[in-house]
């Protein structure tokens, strides 16, 4: 029976990947005020970039990541743009980005349709991956999984433990504030708008040139859409969005395995399940309205023209 | 890195003409883009842009593509300004067009003059339950209706696959996801003798006349406009806040599953997996682009397609995806939202 299980419990491990990714990028870019709808749209885009570089090259996801952080960060800055610096409604600018980037990654995709990749060899740790049963499946991943582990510690810490994280709160909860006493609130969310599009840039890049190695358009199938619900989910903590992820990336194996498991449900309505779930998940916390107030960074999603 | 402040006054001039700005600055771009691309601009502009328009076969295809877009848009508008953002028309579409598939398939052979109004009435109806559960879900669980549209969209989507590849599959489709070509009598009428433009516009044309109706003199739409205004005020004068949710979701999902409707027992025929090229997600920038407005959005519809159409031109003329067209409507609406900040602002002088 557990053997059985290893497989499913390997497979969460990636397909939580790109959704730890795209949530941490999202999650930081809220609690800076800023709410970004495009995510959907930067993993697209950073998964053609990535793709492509990945094609081009033959150096696969170590050039594909790279490359599509770039295009993810350079897409965000035309919501930036608009949305911070012109204050225009900043769910409106996430949708428009959204719009364009499904558009332009089809578009620059035309060329690569019939491309594939060889994929990602798994990196074993020494020692670790010679555990019995969970070994393999823990720590016999790629290296991005575990460079999605390294950029939650690296989101957590820099949020719980330092200036930066401090002043990045800050700035969510009152930029008034903060503008007052001196800091640049625009800059702090540009920037902080810039590190959520190259995280989603990596999870499409991380879909286009490891975990399906190959270009299809509108390949994120709504994960970036699930990462933007994962940090509602996650209310605003990166620890509850890592469970979050891991729990989707359960939900989206499962549909792999389940007629193994003797479960006999239509293919097509399996599918459906990540996205069913993902409403599921929304009504479970959100009808719990103080600890959404608590959370919810306070000027999250408002305009700010000092 | 702050461009605006605020102006004294808002500005006239720039409320009315900000669509046209954002349309002048998406044609300049697009301009640009073809040159980037190495195609002729001014060629590709009249391929895109003017040629479609050339023949009336083309007018025709035109008002097809905008039908859609206007019972969409009028639909969302309700919701936009009550500040309720349906976001997942494409889901509520897709289970519009089910229903009416449904109905068209069970009765198939059925040759009665109620099969039609069946399908439009059931589409209706499974729109507007599609619009329902988000409704249900933000009024007793306070689930946001952004988040849970959209998903119920993709949910939509599977549920069409499926039926469309079990139940509902056309036994002699060669396996094709796809159901039964539908019969004449579940198919609006065609208009005009060699377009496809059918009797479904007049739906849209009496939508149109509703929805100004409906703006310009009830008071529920009053209401809903304060409740999106002045949530507080509204709240004083004890507009129910769980009424506007239902109202304008229930409302937009019935208007996209009509548009639903339209498609299966129009240009496409059928249940298969391309019945919309994302007219749900595009009706959103029409609704913007044309204020919010009845008859505003009849004309954003109009260029929208157009924006369709010219897609399907460079496809065959300039050999360029068709995908350009996400492209050019994802820029309108940056450049619509751009424009409208100077309404409130203006750019900030060195003091």
């Amino acid at each position: 029976m557990i053997e059985s299980l290893l497989p499913i419990l390997a497979g969460t491990l990636a397909a939580a990947t790109p959704l730890i990714f795209a949530g941490l990028g999202e999650l930081v870019v809220e609690r800076s005020g800023v709410i970004n709808l495009g995510v959907e749209g930067m993993m697209l885009i950073g998964a053609i970039a990535g793709f492509a570089g990945a094609a081009q090259t033959g150096y696969g996801a170590a050039i594909g990541l790279p490359l599509g952080a770039l295009a993810g960060a350079a897409a965000s800055m035309i919501f930036a743009f608009f949305a911070l610096s012109l204050a225009a409604n900043q769910a409106a600018c996430g949708l428009a980005l959204t719009i364009f980037g499904v558009g332009l990654s089809a578009f620059v995709g035309q060329h690569y349709v019939s491309y594939s990749l060889p994929g990602l060899q798994p990196l074993a740790i020494p020692l670790l991956s010679d555990i019995p049963l969970v070994g393999p499946v823990l720590f016999r991943q790629d290296w991005v999984v575990y460079l999605s582990l390294f950029s939650f510690a690296g989101v957590a810490w820099t949020l719980s433990k330092t200036r930066l994280g401090l002043l990045l709160k800050a700035v969510g909860e009152s930029p008034e504030a903060a503008h007052a006493i001196g800091y640049p609130v625009l800059g702090i969310r540009y920037g902080a708008v810039a590190f959520g599009g190259a995280m989603a840039g990596i999870a499409g890049a991380y879909l286009s040139t490891v975990y399906t190695p190959l270009w299809v358009q509108n390949m994120s199938a709504g994960r970036g859409w699930i990462a933007v619900a994962l940090v509602v989910f996650a209310t605003w903590k990166p620890g509850r969005l890592m469970l979050g992820a891991y729990l989707f990336g359960a939900v989206t194996i499962l549909q792999f395995h389940a007629q193994g498991l003797g479960i006999s449900v239509p293919v097509q309505l399996l599918a459906a399940l990540p996205y069913a779930a993902t409403v599921v998940v929304l009504v479970l916390i959100s009808r719990d309205r103080k600890l959404l107030q608590l959370n919810l960074p306070a000027s999250l999603g408002k305009t700010f023209l000092p | 890195m702050h461009l605006l402040e605020p102006r004294a006054q808002p500005s006239q001039l720039m409320r009315w003409t900000a669509p046209l700005w954002a349309i002048l600055a998406m044609l300049l771009t697009g301009s640009l883009l073809f040159w980037m691309l190495g195609k002729p601009p001014l060629e590709s502009f009249q391929v895109f842009f003017i040629e479609p328009l050339t023949s009336s076969y083309g007018w025709s295809e035109l008002l097809i593509k905008a039908s859609p877009l206007i019972l969409i848009a009028e639909g969302l508008a309700i919701g936009f300004k009550a500040r309720i953002y349906n976001i997942g028309a494409e889901g509520q579409l897709t289970m519009g067009a089910l229903f009416a598939g449904g109905v068209a398939v069970h009765f198939d052979g059925v040759d009665a003059a109620w099969v039609l109004p069946a399908m439009v009435a059931a589409g209706a109806l499974g729109g507007a339950l599609w619009g329902a559960l988000p409704a249900l879900l933000k009024t007793r669980f306070n689930a946001e209706e952004t988040l849970t549209t959209l998903m119920l969209g993709y949910v939509a989507s599977f549920i069409l696959a499926y039926m469309v590849n079990g139940p509902w599959r056309d036994p002699e489709g060669m396996n094709f996801p796809q159901s039964i070509m539908f019969g004449d009598s579940a198919l609006f009428r065609v208009l005009m003798e060699g377009t496809r433009l059918n009797t479904s516009i007049i739906i849209t044309l009496f939508a149109v006349l509703g929805f100004w109706l409906f703006n310009a003199r009830s008071f529920l739409a009053y209401r809903l406009e304060v409740g999106g205004q002045a949530p507080a005020a509204a709240r004083y004068a004890g507009f129910s806040a769980k009424q506007t949710v239902w109202f304008s979701l229930v409302m937009s999902g019935l208007m996209a599953g009509l548009a639903g409707v339209g498609e299966v027992a129009g240009p496409v025929g059928q249940l298969n997996l391309n019945i919309s090229p994302g007219y749900g997600f595009a009706a959103i920038i029409v609704a913007y682009l044309g204020r919010l407005h009845a008859v505003g959005i009849v004309f954003a519809s109009l260029l929208i397609a157009l924006i369709y159409l010219g897609g399907e031109a460079a496809q065959v003329s300039l050999q360029m995806p068709a995908a350009i067209t996400g492209i050019f409507q994802g820029m309108l609406l940056f450049f619509l939202l751009g424009a409208d900040a100077f309404i409130d602002n203006r750019l900030r002088r060195p003091a």
